[in-house]
């Protein structure tokens, strides 16, 4: 009996448009911006979609805070090396510094934003830098503390409105504002991000990942560039954080909840380490579906763990991975 | 070559916790020689360069690079000074096209303040610069070689990138760790010129080596390490000849 295998080979298409021959037809053109352009229209017209259901804007808007979380988990694991479990320190830190600028020192939401966003990044820098000598589980852990540590502190000291949070922080002006901030920053985040990589301060980044023994040989000092990539991830971080607390116009010990730091983790996880749109991808799947669960009351974690596991499983490369093997090579079966 | 010391390592001892990796070693470097360093198995030659590179803290003992102290400063200060070092086990950015490696090294002070590129300008981007430190070091320039990934390039190559990962950082000391060990008799006789075009150029070589005669072909002085001791310094006629030296590579009934 004659004996087949199946072999991948890379579309014409894909070859070509790798070298500088990419703008030679127009069909070549839509083939390398076709998927980008698809993302970026279809994420910006679904807010005017969803105007036939109200309610699933604001799961659009904590989603895109979501996929901004899970890009800087994506470059500080997959490019830096850090597996960083701070998802929720960044929001936590963004959200309550958000809250002081705007209530107690009143500056609008324009201000408040940014700022609470460059100052939490370098607060965030400046308690992580004492462990960021820690590799793997360790630096994990470490991460993974610190906004436990922080709820902590507010309940026990009764500082910053303690459990009941600093309410009254200004809502954005309008539902379009308050809906494309979030959408744009996060297409920014997203395309920066895959520019940031491929520079050469993001090879220098990706080289602490690879070997930080011969970054050091290089003249370079590893911590600077390790504290520069968590600053970076940071900023993104608390960005969606601040923005969560214009949202919902309080700041409160929820901000530092450990779901900021798992989904992203999860997302990453289901579209594929180290693709970047792998992670916006996986946040656009996970943080609806645990929406729409919550129709199943207390047996949809159950659910959502089975849908999970089942990815994790079954397609552990991530589906971006999976996509980008099937959109630039095809299979056919050849004779052994 | 001329009499300046460039480098003089000063009583520098290490131990891990039993293990004396160096007794009170003391040697100098002149400026623009090749010295040699050998010895078997476990005397003590990788953790002197770690030592003398700031890659580890010795126990005790001072290092001078120009009559200035080095042996505190962090592996990346002394890299910047110029003090350079290649690994023995290569470990290139597997994931990256071999140019793109160079990328790190000429991102960092040293490489800017000495190159004067910063991207764009005259010198072209670093892009450029890296293929040309390649095409120095032995890629083809126009072949696919530079451009191929690290981690499928032949060990040949990969010695190379590591060589050239220094030069990019117009080093005035180059530590090379082992860097004829694993390469067939055609590869090292491609190697030795490179070496020698370094010494040329001015470059203070410390050769680390199991390679014996392709080694005594370029050193001008070499020393024997035996359990992290000195036991012979000298020319290589010399060295070979000593009493100690047969003894520890041969036993003492070899002898």
């Amino acid at each position: 009996m004659e004996k087949t295998r199946r072999e991948r080979v890379d579309r014409g298409l894909k070859a070509r448009t790798e070298g500088i021959y990419a703008v030679s037809s127009f069909e070549e053109i839509i083939y390398l911006v076709g998927p980008r352009l698809v993302l970026i229209a279809g994420i910006l017209l679904l807010p005017l979609i969803l105007e036939i259901a109200p309610y699933w804007k604001r799961v659009v808007n904590i989603m895109c805070v979501y996929a901004i979380l899970a890009l800087a988990f994506d470059f500080l694991a997959n490019y830096v090396g850090l597996v960083c479990l701070g998802g929720a320190l960044f929001v936590g830190v963004g959200g309550y510094l958000a809250a002081i600028f705007n209530v107690y020192l009143s500056c609008p939401f324009y201000l408040s934003i940014p700022l609470a966003s460059v100052c939490g990044a370098a607060l965030c820098t400046v308690l992580i830098l004492p462990c960021l000598p820690l590799r793997g589980v360790y630096f994990a852990i470490v991460t993974l503390m610190y906004p436990i540590l922080f709820s902590r502190i507010i309940e026990a000291l009764n500082i910053l409105g303690g459990t009941n949070g600093i309410s009254g922080i200004d809502s954005f002006p309008g539902e379009y504002i308050e809906e494309y901030a979030i959408i744009v920053a996060m297409l920014a985040a997203l395309f920066s991000m895959r520019r940031l990589v491929s520079q050469d301060v993001g090879l220098v980044l990706r080289g602490v990942k690879d070997n930080d023994q011969s970054i050091r040989a290089s003249g370079i000092n590893v911590t600077a560039m390790k504290s520069l990539a968590v600053f970076i991830a940071a900023l993104m971080g608390c960005f969606g954080g601040a923005y969560i607390a214009h949202l919902y116009m309080w700041a409160g010990l929820s901000l530092f909840a450990l779901d900021f730091s798992i989904i992203p983790i999860a997302a990453v996880v289901m579209g594929g380490g180290g693709t970047l749109i792998g992670a916006v991808i996986g946040c656009f799947i996970l943080v609806p579906l645990s929406e729409f669960l919550r129709f199943f009351g207390a047996f949809r974690i159950v659910i959502y763990c089975v849908i999970l596991t089942a990815f994790i499983v079954l397609k552990s490369e991530g589906l971006m991975v999976y996509l980008q093997r099937k959109y630039h090579q095809f299979e056919r079966v050849v004779k052994v | 070559m001329s009499e300046t010391v460039i480098l003089s390592i000063r009583g520098v001892s290490k131990s891990f916790g039993g293990l004396k990796a160096l007794v009170d070693l003391s040697f100098d470097v002149r400026q623009g020689e090749i010295y040699g360093i050998i010895g078997p198995n476990g005397s003590g030659k990788t953790t002197l360069i770690n030592c003398v590179t700031g890659f580890v803290r010795p126990d005790s003992g001072r290092v001078f690079f120009r009559d200035k102290e080095i042996t505190r400063l962090p592996a990346h200060k002394i890299a910047r000074l110029g003090v350079t070092r290649t690994f023995q086990i290569m470990r290139p950015y597997y994931t990256l096209p071999a140019y793109k490696n160079l990328i790190v090294p000429l991102w960092s002070p040293r490489a800017k303040r000495h190159g004067g590129w910063r991207g764009g300008g005259k010198h072209g981007d670093r892009d450029t610069v890296a293929i040309d430190i390649l095409e120095e070091i032995g890629f083809e320039r126009d072949s696919r070689v530079p451009y191929k990934l690290a981690a499928t390039l032949p060990t040949g190559y990969q010695k190379r990138l590591e060589l050239a990962r220094c030069m990019a950082l117009r080093p005035d000391v180059v530590f090379c760790d082992e860097v004829f060990s694993g390469l067939s008799m055609s590869e090292i006789a491609g190697m030795i010129p490179l070496i020698e075009k370094l010494k040329m150029d001015g470059v203070t070589l410390i050769m680390v080596e199991h390679r014996l005669r392709e080694l005594f072909r370029v050193a001008d002085t070499v020393m024997a390490l035996n359990f992290g001791e000195k036991i012979a310094e000298g020319d290589y006629t010399e060295v070979i000849e000593d009493k100690q030296v047969k003894e520890a590579y041969l036993g003492k009934e070899g002898v």
